[in-house]
């Protein structure tokens, strides 16, 4: 049912996704691209410095996953707030 | 078969198809112009935001931009990818389920006022035809280049093509054309990129090649990076800008791209609003099919250039250098007299004078020549390149349309249009649209070139603040809206025309604030935009009670009873 405490309820819970997924988001890309990738360059794999990577290949690969998780999250958030669309 | 005919044949098979999309999905209603009734499957519309998105600029010049800066080329990267991860989680969902037609409109409900609506709607039409100039141009080289003929010609065409589509189908017409697209721009991006993959590190997915190891068994990166270093430059795989300008880069774009109106009103068009967030998924992944193979494609090209070019007499230059020396995309001067091509950083260990000109654009325009791929390959990236400038002008078109008929005549000036005329409209703004993006085209103001890169500063610090707090915050109210709107993209804009237009002498980083470029400064506008908004909002009467139950029920999917 979608009573006023259902909603916030579910609201509460779509802000604490958003708060881990951007958090994510955030660390790989100024984290690892930005501010750290001097520091991770040192660690090496196959032919890549781990910041060269994280700057030209890694944040874009997790990003795509962030947004697939999410999808999955909110999707199961509204079935169970009964929230969904017909 | 020569290199022109193969062009004429692939290029002209692609328009024949475009046309044919067009004709098939005629609009028939403003629902169908504006946001293609709502029918798109999330897939498809995930394949039409990444055409929509991928202009000329990610097709033809990222590339080549980021194999001549190396790890800096990551801010576009980043920058041009990260966008969707707010767009997806922040923006797109509510926006679908506000399930209005424009980005204007949204404002203007949310911030129950006129002017608030009349203020974004100027913002997407600046935003827009900045842009838009800059596609046209990109379809003119593109013809100019391959097919022969001379620019204005070029942009005639390709006005004609874009002009059938959206101004007879709208969006409906767009969104299956970009799907068509976005399929011929990805092949044509990859089959290149997968021939010179194998050929250089013998690994058929660019993306591991890129880590992988050149035939003389060192790595193709620490290759480069020697290479540079040797020829005076820096190291591939290091940076030369500093950490903060880099940061604010990646943050203008990233905001921008999420605050592009042309991107957003996309995610109007799917069913539900739980295939908005699956349709932004979508549309990050098919995009970053190609940001992941662009430095995979950069790293390449640079080693195999300065592999074939570098310390080699001009007497046996290879015949692609001698056919582009044509184009004047890439040059050579004989300074020191010796019949050898050098080519030189500034301040090359051996001390040596750089004596060749390279254009970044011809890293991938020229990439599968340098590569000895067949002539269909050739003829295909210029149709890949064709399909990325149009299908990105189309989606503009439509944005600077609909802001006209439907945010500026329906809803303020002729409010009582029927649905009939207002379709009218829809398509002579559309007409005009395309008529003023090909005359910019042809005639390219001095300025667009420059302007096109700050049109994400500018939508960074003008939508994405106030359509955030819209949506996260029932306080904010239409002062602090309107307040927060103008003075961002006033700053932003006018820290841009300081050091690009009056005093382009000072743009260095000794007189930046804080050592931010323009490029970076639409994040500190973002900034502000935020902090004038939330103080004005504090000092001035809360919204109404209506308000409140707007976005309360923008929050959920399924539609609240009062």
């Amino acid at each position: 049912m979608a009573t006023k405490e259902n909603l916030e309820a579910y609201w509460k819970t779509n802000l604490k996704y958003l708060a881990i997924l951007l958090s994510i988001w955030f660390v790989v890309s100024y984290g690892f691209g930005i501010l750290l990738v001097d520091a991770l360059d040192n660690i090496h794999f196959f032919g890549f410095k781990l910041g060269f990577w994280f700057a030209q290949q890694g944040s874009e690969i997790i990003f795509v996953i962030l947004i697939f998780v999410y999808v999955s999250w909110m999707n199961k958030l509204d079935a169970k707030y009964g929230v969904a669309e017909e | 078969m020569g290199i022109l005919m193969w062009t004429w044949i692939i290029v002209g098979l692609t328009f024949a198809l475009y046309i044919g999309i067009a004709i098939w999905s005629r609009a028939s209603s403003t629902g169908e112009f504006y946001v293609a009734s709502k029918q798109v499957h999330p897939i498809a519309n995930g394949m039409a935001t990444g055409a929509d998105w991928m202009s000329a600029a990610s097709f033809i010049s990222m590339a080549g931009l980021i194999s001549f800066i190396g790890r800096d080329g990551a801010v576009y990267l980043m920058g041009w990818t990260g966008g969707y991860v707010l767009l997806a989680l922040l923006l797109a969902p509510y926006l679908r389920k506000f399930g209005k037609y424009t980005v204007p409109e949204f404002v203007g409900e949310r911030y129950y006022s006129d002017v608030a609506r009349i203020v974004a709607v100027i913002c997407a039409i600046f935003v827009s035809f900045t842009y838009v100039a800059g596609q046209m141009r990109g379809v003119g080289i593109v013809f100019s280049r391959f097919l022969e003929v001379d620019i204005t010609s070029g942009v005639i065409i390709g006005v004609g093509i874009v002009f059938f589509y959206a101004v007879l189908g709208g969006m409906k017409g767009i969104t299956y054309t970009q799907v068509a697209q976005y399929c011929v721009l990805i092949v044509a991006y990859l089959i290149p990129a997968i021939f010179i993959s194998i050929l250089m590190t013998g690994n058929p997915i660019p993306q591991l090649g890129f880590g992988g190891t050149l035939s003389d068994g060192s790595y193709l990166l620490s290759k480069l990076d020697g290479l540079n270093e040797a020829l005076g430059f820096a190291a591939y795989t290091g940076g030369t800008k500093s950490t903060i300008d880099v940061f604010f880069i990646t943050a203008a774009l990233m905001v921008g791209t999420a605050g592009l109106p042309h991107v957003i009103i996309r995610f109007f068009t799917v069913p539900k609003v739980a295939d908005a967030r699956k349709s932004a998924g979508w549309a990050l992944l098919f995009i970053a099919i190609l940001y992941t193979t662009a430095p995979a494609v950069a790293a390449f090209a640079r080693t195999n250039m300065i592999q074939t070019l570098n310390d080699k007499p001009y007497a046996s230059a290879p015949s692609w250098f001698k056919n582009w020396e044509e184009t004047k995309l890439i040059s050579w001067t004989d300074k020191n007299n010796d019949g050898i091509m050098q080519y030189r950083g500034a301040n090359a260990p051996d001390g040596l004078e750089n004596e060749l000109k390279v254009d970044r654009d011809i890293m991938v325009l020229a990439n599968p020549e340098i590569a000895q791929l067949p002539n269909w390959v050739v003829a295909l990236v210029a149709a890949g390149g064709l399909a990325a400038a149009l299908s990105t002008a189309a989606g503009l078109l439509l944005v600077i349309s609909t802001s006209v008929s439907h945010d500026l005549l329906k809803s303020i000036f002729m409010k009582e249009l029927s649905e009939k005329q207002e379709l009218v409209w829809a398509r002579v703004a559309a007409g005009f649209a395309v008529a003023i993006a090909g005359y910019f085209g042809i005639n390219p103001p001095g300025f667009v070139a420059q302007v096109v890169a700050f049109a994400f500063g500018l939508a960074a610090s003008s939508f994405f603040p106030i359509i955030i707090l819209g949506i996260f915050s029932k306080k904010v109210n239409k002062e602090g809206a309107i307040a927060g709107m103008l003075s961002g993209i006033v700053f932003t804009a006018a820290y841009i025309i300081y050091f690009k237009f009056v005093n382009p002498g000072a743009n260095n980083a000794a007189n930046w604030w804080f050592g931010i470029s323009p490029e970076g400064i639409g994040t500190l506008g973002m900034l502000l935009n935020f902090i004038v908004t939330l103080v004005v909002t504090k000092f001035t009467p809360a919204p109404p009670e209506k308000i409140q139950h707007l976005v309360e029920n923008v929050r959920v999917p399924k539609e609240l009873s009062a």
